[in-house]
């Protein structure tokens, strides 16, 4: 069995994690990849901790990572990529948007959000890459395009060259979204090349 | 494609002409997949047995049919289920049961490998979504060859994991369709039932013989020190976590392949059964008296995956992995806007009640900061429980027993309990959540909605006119984002000595014409914000509180004592005006005015 790589795409119910993770498993399965992604919906999509999880290579068997295996990690939301350090080995690269969404106990005051808190991953000597996804995506004109704008990011990390997800968001999203949600993604691949 | 899309493909390739169900997580994008095809007749039933029986129905007419639901509803259809058994069909009849083992989206994790013991009838189960493609399709071959059911188990991991699925050639059904009359199959009083009832035995020793033989059930080469036997998404960790092994991986769960498992188990050095959930097959090989490891090693509650196959099985060789650092949990919550929200943010200030729940969105209903529900069992038990509380407690339990239920889990089981209520005198109050839609599943339409499966206008139950047909004498309506309104409705009815009915009416933000629709949002002045926490109890999305201490207070002239300021963010605010309300100190104004 060949090597299998394994991404992991973390966020928020509502931030468009299922589209970023589409986009990107289009991408793999056009280079030649088998691919397998699994996600979660129902009760937790409404506003709760969701994470898409894709996995490629030559044979994907199993639709879920393991802990320790994520290659990336992508998360949508500042402290839910912490929450998946134990998925995460030395090697593992972390894509992280530093948009802040308070989760309830913070939003009621009960508790601080921790700002510091990708000093955990960095503290392992993992590498993390920080994105202002929601600011970039308000700049080429829609917020909700964050989540290509963090496509964009992460497919640095990847082989496939740009065109690739551009053909793709080209097929695969709404006519009226495409303009913007190209111009979001070469402003994300552009964050961290 | 994921698996439900790949079920939907695979049912239309099979030729199947008529499909109902009920929503539910993980079974739901099946029939809005299957509802695109041309040529099919698709449908939301009001419920689960509903559904089957239409499916049965269409079956006994000659074509072929399929019913999907999770995997509670196959409880409510339990009764048509166990009974198709004996009659039989004659197009193709299929049963998909959507297991959620984890429970991400369920109230329990039952296996319902144990129904096609239970009711006889043959279980197939893929373990992925192109696996379920080319299963499905054998699956309404093999209802037609044996003239029995075929129940057809997916789990949360087959149904939302997506992969690589091809598309196959059309079938047609080997029946014909039309009336014909058979009723020493279709009828079945006792005299009949006692003659198909031999007949269903016949049928599961053909069935063995068929699981034998045919390649749903295949033994892979490998190692024989360890052998494992295996199917659904289990054969997929075994895969990862014993590459060498050999497997015989099971794509029929039942009945089980006697012979093929003894000359199996004969030739491995150790046997592992590995499945998640209860030990079915474990049991089923332990009576054929084939010793194995099964549930000593392997866990018998949430779901399986590699690392916890592997972990089972070789203690030593779990990596060391980074510890997550302690965060704020994020559990979901009721939407920004949401109706519901006015509802139970009256009944979180309501002293000494108890609110009997159900199953939807509102559910949600019971976490903090609103807290206001105090039991949640299946769907329709919020008004049936709160009227056995009523007559245990006799007159302790005036107005205080509130039960609340959606307007699709209404339909789908909460009639009968009221009419229950009404028949048998309760005086407790039912508050129906009217948002137009099966909100949870990810809005379906229902039969209160207006439109059906494929967003055609349909026949809409008046809701109001029902609890009156069935003699509720106090049916209210509400606007539950008048929070004041709604406390005195709710006040009124719970002083009654009679059952009442309140209509909780608003539609769900996230239906597509709300969607659409310009929200006008609400803005926070926060030099008037007072910092009583009036919003912030009523844990919206779009609310935040930002705490200060004396100092800050002071410099940005507030009283020192102020512990802090509410905000909103204009972005996630759909301007249902429910904070607007409660601020007393004009902090909370509508975006322009």
């Amino acid at each position: 069995m060949g090597a299998i790589g394994n991404i992991l795409f973390s966020g928020v119910g509502g931030q468009g994690i299922l589209l970023a993770s589409e986009i990107t498993a289009y991408a793999l399965l056009s280079a030649g990849y088998d691919a397998k992604k699994s996600e979660v919906h129902g009760m937790a999509q409404r506003g709760g901790s969701v994470t898409a999880q894709l996995r490629y290579g030559e044979k994907v068997y199993s639709p879920l990572i393991e802990p320790g295996k994520a290659d990336i990690l992508v998360s949508f939301e500042m402290m839910e990529a912490a929450r998946y350090l134990p998925y995460l080995h030395k090697e593992s690269k972390v894509i992280v948007n530093t948009q802040q969404i308070k989760p309830p106990s913070v939003a009621m005051g009960q508790v601080a959000y921790p700002l510091d808190v990708l000093d955990a991953i960095t503290s392992q000597g993992i590498q993390v890459v920080t994105v202002a996804a929601f600011d970039i995506a308000r700049d080429v004109g829609e917020v909700k395009a964050a989540n290509v704008v963090m496509v964009g990011a992460m497919s640095n990390f990847l082989p496939m060259a740009a065109e690739v997800y551009e053909e793709i968001i080209n097929t695969r999203v709404p006519e009226r979204f495409r303009e913007v949600n190209i111009k979001a993604f070469r402003a994300g691949r552009q964050t961290s090349s | 494609m994921s698996g439900n899309e790949a079920i939907a493909l695979a049912a239309y390739e099979a030729g199947v002409k008529v499909a109902s169900g009920y929503p539910g997580t993980p079974s739901t994008e099946i029939m809005e997949n299957l509802s695109r095809y041309e040529g099919v007749y698709t449908e939301w039933a009001p419920n689960e047995k509903v559904g089957l029986e239409v499916a049965i129905g269409a079956s006994f007419a000659g074509v072929r049919a399929l019913a999907t639901m999770k995997h509670v509803g196959v409880n409510v259809a339990a009764d048509p289920l166990f009974t198709a058994s004996y009659t039989g069909g004659r197009g193709g009849l299929v049963v998909l049961t959507a297991d959620d083992p984890e429970m991400h989206s369920s109230q329990n994790e039952q296996d319902n490998r144990n129904y096609a013991y239970a009711a006889k009838l043959p279980m197939l189960e893929p373990s992925d979504p192109s696996e379920a493609k080319t299963l499905l399709k054998e699956a309404f071959e093999l209802s037609e060859r044996l003239d029995t059911p075929v129940l057809f188990r997916i789990t949360t991991r087959v149904a939302h994991v997506k992969g690589v699925v091809s598309k196959g050639e059309m079938m047609t059904s080997a029946a014909t369709c039309g009336i014909e009359k058979m009723p020493a199959k279709f009828v079945m009083l006792p005299g009949n039932a006692r003659n198909r009832r031999k007949v269903v035995e016949e049928r599961m020793g053909e069935l063995r013989k068929i699981a034998e033989t045919d390649e749903y059930n295949r033994v892979e080469a490998g190692d024989r020190k360890r052998g494992f036997i295996t199917g659904g998404v289990s054969y997929l960790y075994v895969k990862e976590a014993f590459p060498e092994a050999t497997v015989l991986k099971l794509g029929m769960s039942w009945p089980l392949p006697e012979e093929k498992i003894k000359a199996f188990a004969a030739t491995v050095d150790e046997l592992f059964v590995v499945e998640e959930l209860d030990p079915f097959l474990e049991h089923h090989i332990k009576a054929m008296g084939v010793a194995c490891h099964g549930k000593d090693c392997i866990p018998n509650q949430g779901e399986l995956n590699t690392a916890i196959v592997r972990k089972a099985i070789d203690p030593g060789s779990a990596p060391k992995l980074f510890s997550a650092p302690d965060l704020p949990m994020r559990p979901p919550n009721m939407c920004a806007g949401c109706p519901h929200r006015g509802v139970f943010y009256n009944l979180s200030r309501m002293k000494d009640i108890f609110v009997s729940g159900d199953i939807g969105c509102y559910t949600l209903g019971f976490l903090p900061p609103l807290s206001a529900m105090d039991s949640c069992v299946c769907m329709g038990a919020s008004v049936t429980i709160a009227h056995g509380m009523a007559k245990a407690l006799g007159a302790a339990g005036k107005g205080k027993l509130v039960s609340v239920i959606g307007d699709s889990t209404f339909i789908h089981s909460g009639i009968t309990g009221l009419i229950n209520s009404v028949y048998n005198n309760s005086a407790s109050v039912l508050i129906i959540l009217d948002n137009r839609i099966t909100a949870m599943t990810g809005q379906q339409n229902n039969p209160a909605s207006g439109c059906n499966i494929k967003g055609e206008p349909a026949n809409s139950i008046d809701l109001e006119e029902l609890c009156r047909a069935v003699g509720v004498k106090h049916v209210d309506e509400v606007n539950p984002h008048d929070i004041s309104a709604c406390k005195t409705a709710l006040k009124t009815a719970l002083d009654r000595d009679e059952m009442s009915v309140l209509i909780s009416r608003a539609p769900c933000v996230l239906i597509p014409e709300m969607k659409k629709a310009q929200h006008i949002p609400y803005l926070t002045t926060t030099e008037n914000c007072s910092g009583c926490r009036s919003c912030v109890q009523l844990g919206c999305p779009a609310i935040s509180w930002t705490p200060l201490t004396p100092e800050e207070a002071e410099a940005l002239g507030y009283k020192k004592k102020q512990k802090g300021f509410a905000v909103i963010t204009e972005v996630q605010c759909n301007g249902c005006g429910q904070c607007a309300a409660l601020c007393k100190f004009e902090a909370i104004n509508r975006k322009g005015e």
